[in-house]
């Protein structure tokens, strides 16, 4: 097991260095990094100091080795159209962002797994096939759009939910639906395709034989054993929600980090887009991580074979 | 297997209702005739059967409404903001989605083949290196590469086509690199080989063949994807400019005057979502017939 743990977390490492090294690249594609890490504007003074902290007259390899030392304290410049630092403004916009993805998050395993569970014990059944047209869905609507349509339908057409905006949880509910609809999909797949298995499985078979209520069965002992596989997922859905967050952002201009991003983007603000996107790369490989460990721990064949 | 064991589906199984009544094991014919006539045709014959152009328009016209909601039969879907015709960009539109979507599989197909052939056939250090790339590749999420790409280069087709092979290339390459191994193993390789059969024939003669099927499973599986991504980039801003007509930005143009002009993203959202939902079907199809082996993704 302490072998393992050394390896994902070395491999978490390395992504992380790796992603890193793309923004910072990235950043000096267009030639001089100056160009697009200060306004049009900036004056010669402001050129110098940037020059200075950043190191960038030194050799590249430097340069990025500077940029690894302030980033590891933390400090990835400063915005070129607010007068924060880039971090400060991320940490600013995070809660909104985690708020809306645990809603999100909440809302969609509320619906997946009861429809996930129940599809695979009345397999063939029209509740089954209700759920794979669920699914066929959810892999197909564009998450902007469906965003869009909630809004006209519950916010203009019956008036029952605030269109955009933040304040109570009710303006919450249409971008966390906008948001989970895809995971909504993927972990009923997933959980409908283990828990055919796991109903399949010899233990089951011994535990209705025992006479153990159905449900016990079900809920139970099933569910427990089939939840590996979905849950494993979670690590992704943690990264594809997170990004998502950026569309569904734009469409409810929702106060997040995702639309910090954007804007950073429309103003050309490099230093708060970088500081969104390594912030974004370090949750999402942390949540994989921690998944990755929960994973072995709930099935020790896992832990064995690296 | 499920769909080969299992008696005939009832008729309210998707499978029927999606795929025609034909049953699945014969051709969808359904999805094939969305993704002809959302996709084929008007990419093809956009000039010829779009009544306008993609940039055709006037104030004097802007936002017309449906033709069934008191609008004229001259604009059946209504017009934008710059009075053009919504049925006419969503025909030029399927354009964009057909030419990001093949050359963008093409470009990451063809890095994500060629590594996954020499990572599953040399295997060792080369083996190692590739599979972390792919590793590392496909933690890093896929928008925000694009964010960082759009800042740093601008947005713009090939900003999309970069980030799109990007990837693409490792799911090719984690899958080819998977079959290659197995079929490493076959005695007609190590028959080829002792014939004295260069590596470069062995892999392009004996191998590729074997994991063509995969790859086409793989692709159809795919443009779905690739339309959505595209079309999600295009949305934010990122992806394909104005005044391009290309259905995500057509959605994006309706967004802030969906309360009262709701039909300028409607149905450019429609459009996209049958066409992904018709190439699933297709894909899934695909692989049920060419490649079971595949069912897990």
């Amino acid at each position: 097991m302490r072998r393992y743990l050394f390896v994902r977390i070395l491999h978490s490492l390395i992504t992380l260095l790796v992603v890193s090294f793309l923004v910072f690249g990235m950043g000096r594609l267009s030639g001089n990094p100056l160009d697009i890490l200060l306004p049009e504007d900036a004056t010669q003074e402001q050129y110098d100091r940037l020059n200075q902290r950043w190191g960038f007259d030194r050799p590249i390899i430097v340069q990025y080795w500077k940029f690894i030392q302030n980033a590891l304290q933390g400090d990835l410049g400063d915005s070129l159209v607010k007068p924060d630092s880039a971090m400060d403004l991320v940490a600013e916009r995070l809660p909104a962002t985690f708020q809306l993805a645990l809603f999100s998050l909440a809302i969609s395993t509320l619906i997946a797994v009861p429809i996930g569970v129940l599809a695979a014990v009345k397999r063939d059944t029209p509740l089954d096939y209700f759920g794979k047209i669920i699914a066929l869905l959810g892999q197909s609507v564009p998450s902007f759009w469906l965003g869009l349509m909630l809004m006209w339908v519950f916010a203009v057409q019956l008036d029952w939910l605030p269109a955009s905006g933040t304040g109570s949880w009710k303006h919450m509910i249409m971008p966390a639906v906008a948001l989970g609809w895809f995971q909504v999909a993927a972990v009923m797949r997933l959980l409908r395709s283990s828990m055919l298995d796991v109903l399949d499985s010899e233990y089951v078979k011994l535990a209705r034989i025992k006479g153990l209520n159905e449900n016990k069965v079900v809920w139970k002992h099933c569910l427990r054993n089939a939840a590996i596989g979905p849950l494993t997922y979670y690590g992704v859905i943690a990264g594809i929600l997170l990004t998502g967050s950026v569309i569904t952002e734009q469409v409810f201009q929702w106060p997040g980090t995702g639309l910090l991003a954007i804007e950073a983007v429309r103003n050309r603000d490099f230093p708060v887009l970088q500081a969104v996107i390594i912030v974004f790369a370090g949750i999402f490989v942390a949540c994989n991580l921690v998944v990755d460990i929960l994973y072995a721990y709930l099935d020790p064949r896992i832990r064995y074979s690296t | 297997m499920d769909v080969l064991l299992s008696p005939q589906k009832p008729w309210y199984a998707p499978e029927r209702l999606l795929t025609g009544f034909v049953g699945l094991r014969r051709l969808p014919v359904i999805p094939i005739a969305l993704i002809l006539l959302l996709l084929v045709i008007p990419a093809i014959f956009a000039d010829q059967i779009a009544p306008y152009g993609p940039r055709e328009g006037g104030l004097p016209k802007r936002y017309l409404p449906p033709v069934w909601e008191g609008g004229t039969s001259e604009h059946l879907l209504g017009t934008d903001r710059l009075g053009r015709d919504v049925l006419s960009r969503i025909i030029h539109g399927s354009r964009v989605s057909v030419k990001v979507s093949l050359i963008g599989i093409a470009l990451g197909g063809f890095i994500g083949i060629t590594l996954g052939l020499i990572a599953g056939y040399y295997g060792g250090k080369f083996d190692l290196v590739i599979m972390r790339l792919v590793d590392i590749t496909l933690s890093i999420p896929s928008i925000l590469f694009a964010l960082v790409l759009a800042a740093a280069i601008g947005a713009g087709f090939s900003t999309v086509l970069i980030v799109i092979s990007y990837i693409l290339w490792a799911y090719y390459a984690r899958q080819v690199r998977g079959e290659v191994l197995s079929i490493r193993e076959q005695d007609y390789i190590s028959r080829a080989r002792v014939t004295g059969a260069s590596d470069f024939r062995i892999i392009t003669r004996h191998i590729l063949p074997n994991v063509v099927n995969t790859i086409i499973v793989l692709a159809t599986l795919q443009i779905g994807f690739v339309i959505l991504l595209e079309a999600s980039l295009s949305f934010l801003g990122v992806g394909i400019q104005r005044p391009e007509p290309a259905w995500g930005l057509m959605v994006a143009d309706g967004r802030e005057v969906i309360v009262t002009y709701w039909w300028v993203s409607l149905f450019p959202g429609l459009a996209i979502m049958l066409t992904v939902l018709a190439l699933n079907l297709l894909g899934d199809w695909l692989r049920d017939r060419l490649d079971p082996k595949l069912r897990q993704i």
